[in-house]
């Protein structure tokens, strides 16, 4: 096992260069210019020297290489020495990415606005999964039914219906008729008594329905299919025949198998959380990473853009790999050797 | 008599000749969803298609006097805050969003059946194609795809015009990050079909290969890409009206279902259906989309067919 993850580990270096090369190749050959936005009274020489400044005017091979010796070596050594208090090599000099927009860390900038992201996403995808297990689960037990189909259909109209008109239509009728929560997601409120704490539960509770609800339609339709592979198997009737009680054979022996797969789908989906919010944080207005993105964008920020995207990247190859792990370990029947 | 002759029509298409694609259609009726959503589909591309020549109302029109209005009658769904007419818009921008879902999708579907089939064919290409799917599939897609969009619009714009470039590039750029399960599926297929009976048979009379591929390896792996294709229409429609609802899809003269939406989300407060219409509109095409990609699946899997 400790073999497949260290080989794993060895062939994900190389897709990470390739990956790590293709987000700075597309963003090298961009056109436009940092400095175009700049007044038209500030003389050429100026601007050769903010260009020079910002890093512009080296070929392409130096800008990539010292790039990628900020992210993945200079960077981690900071987090390292600010958070542990280890210093490793020369720190004076060492260089960081920095953003072209407010010429502050990316990293700064990005350990800024993580938390956000986090709470709110990572809290509707928790929701998505607490609601997913238990449904999918009575579906598949009661094949069918009438709570079946409404299921079946819900979940269809969940996973087809974006997330960026179920929120629109949530702040409609919640904020905009009932006046039940407020609009735009405040970040500035801290929760320190608890009045503060009602505003920031209600401030959260239409992002993370919204996306909560997205998630447990598609997770929900996994599970049912997966306790229905489970259910007819000759370990259930084995179980049955024993004499055990359907309780325990449904949520001992079916649903431990059944978790399988769909534990690591859950791991496929947490980069999405980060990716993925991109599009929820712009319709609250949560000023968490997806918004920072998108900011950056369209500011032609280009070190913000490059080091989310391929932070982004990173995660997905890295929970792909913790994935295949978990699934190896769950089930005893795959074998890395 | 009657009772006869119920029986003996009954009887005669028993006896009828039974084709592969006859049972395939007689499973597919049975799935309501899909029955339905069969319906839907078609009526919203007759409306976008036909609609705009009934109506007759110029989607660019500009009527300072009639802002932001509910429905009225010379303005069924209403109309926006400098007097467009909302129902014009919505088929004119159903045109697009149609049009860009099924190109893309189009592409898409085309790049997975040529890098799978090739992938299974032929072996040494087979692990550097697989490599190359598995880095599209690392790829952060959403951020990738608003970065080249903001960083070839202009050039293109000014290439084929504002209207043809924006299409070109949001067809082209869904379309080619959105390949890889098809060809992931495809490859598999392929690698199992290519060693039957048949295939081999056809070898040893000396068929060419690429004549192998065509006529005894597609045909074969036909269902999958076809279920594929339908969930491909849905995955672009959303794509691209999540790339018009962050702003950088379409520009607001030329509308398109998700550019709609977005511009009406400012609006919100004083006509909440500008964003209404364009929303149903997406969510009922995406999801009559997949019923039909799920009545497809059902009825294509020959394990099912037939009970």
């Amino acid at each position: 096992m400790i073999q497949y993850i260290i080989r794993r580990l060895l062939i994900a270096i190389p897709t990470l260069l390739v990956i790590s090369f293709v987000i700075f190749a597309i963003l090298y050959f961009a056109p436009g210019d940092p400095t175009g936005s700049l007044p038209m009274t500030v003389p050429p020489e100026v601007r050769q020297q903010i260009r020079e400044s910002l890093g512009i005017g080296e070929p392409m091979h130096i800008r990539y290489y010292k790039w990628l010796v900020q992210f993945s070596i200079n960077e981690p050594l900071n987090i390292l020495q600010h958070s542990f208090g280890i210093t490793i090599g020369d720190t004076e000099n060492r260089t960081r990415i920095l953003s072209w927009a407010t010429r502050s860390p990316v990293i700064d900038l990005i350990v800024e606005r993580t938390p956000q992201t986090l709470w709110v996403v990572g809290l509707s995808f928790l929701l998505g999964i607490l609601m997913a297990i238990p449904i999918g689960i009575v579906q598949a037990y009661r094949q069918y039914s009438l709570f079946d189909q409404i299921g079946t259909f819900v979940a269809m109209v969940g996973f087809s219906v974006p997330t960026f008109f179920t929120g629109v239509v949530a702040i409609i009728l919640f904020s905009v008729q009932l006046k039940w929560f407020p609009m735009i997601y405040d970040t500035t409120l801290e929760v320190t008594s608890w009045n503060n704490f009602v505003l920031q539960v209600k401030q959260m509770i239409m992002p993370v329905t919204v996306l909560g609800f997205y998630q447990a339609s598609q997770l929900s339709r996994f599970m049912r299919a997966s306790i229905l592979d489970n259910l007819n198997l000759d370990y259930v009737r084995t179980a049955r025949s024993k004499g055990r009680s359907e309780n325990a054979v449904l949520m001992i022996h079916v649903l431990r198998n059944s978790l399988i797969p769909v534990v690591t789908l859950i791991a496929l989906g947490i980069p999405t959380i980060f990716g993925g919010a991109i599009i929820t944080e712009q319709i609250f207005r949560v000023n968490g990473l997806g918004q920072l993105l998108i900011i950056a964008i369209e500011g032609a920020d280009i070190p913000t853009v490059q080091t989310l995207t391929f932070l982004f990247a990173i995660l997905i190859v890295l929970f792909n790999l913790i994935a295949d792990v978990v699934y190896g370990m769950l089930d005893p029947r795959i074998r890395y050797d | 008599m009657n009772a006869n002759t119920a029986s003996m029509d009954s009887a005669v298409i028993e006896t009828e000749h039974r084709t592969m694609w006859n049972d395939v259609w007689r499973q597919f009726r049975k799935h309501k969803g899909a029955v339905v959503g069969v319906f839907v589909f078609i009526f919203i591309i007759i409306a976008v298609s036909v609609g705009p020549l009934i109506y007759g109302v110029d989607p660019q029109a500009i009527d300072f006097k009639a802002r932001n209005l509910g429905p009225v009658w010379a303005h069924p769904l209403g109309t926006d805050n400098i007097g467009h007419d909302t129902l014009a818009q919505m088929l004119a921008g159903g045109q697009v969003s149609l049009a860009v879902g099924l190109s893309a999708a189009l592409i898409a579907l085309f790049l997975g059946t040529l890098i799978g089939v090739v992938a299974g064919f032929v072996k040494s290409l087979d692990g550097p194609l697989m490599r190359l799917t598995d880095i599209f599939l690392s790829l952060p897609l959403l951020p990738l795809l608003l970065v080249s969009i903001m960083l070839f619009r202009d050039p293109l714009r000014t290439m084929f015009g504002p209207e043809k470039g924006i299409f070109l590039l949001i067809v082209v750029i869904i379309g080619v990050t959105s390949w890889m399960h098809t060809a992931r599926i495809v490859r598999g297929d392929v690698l199992s079909i290519k060693e039957r009976e048949f295939v081999t048979a056809a070898h040893s009379i000396g068929t060419r290969r690429h004549r192998i591929v065509f006529r005894h390896i597609l045909p074969n792996i036909l269902s999958p890409i076809m279920v594929s294709a339908t969930l491909g229409i849905a995955n672009a429609i959303i794509t691209e009206s999540a790339l018009s609802f962050l702003g950088l899809g379409f520009p607001p003269d030329f509308p398109t279902w998700g550019r709609l939406l977005f511009d009406g989300t400012n609006f919100i407060q004083i006509t909440p259906s500008r964003v209404i219409w364009p929303g149903v509109f997406i969510a009922l095409t995406v999801l009559s989309v997949n019923y039909i990609g799920d009545g497809l699946r059902d009825a294509l899997d020959p394990r099912l067919r037939g009970r």
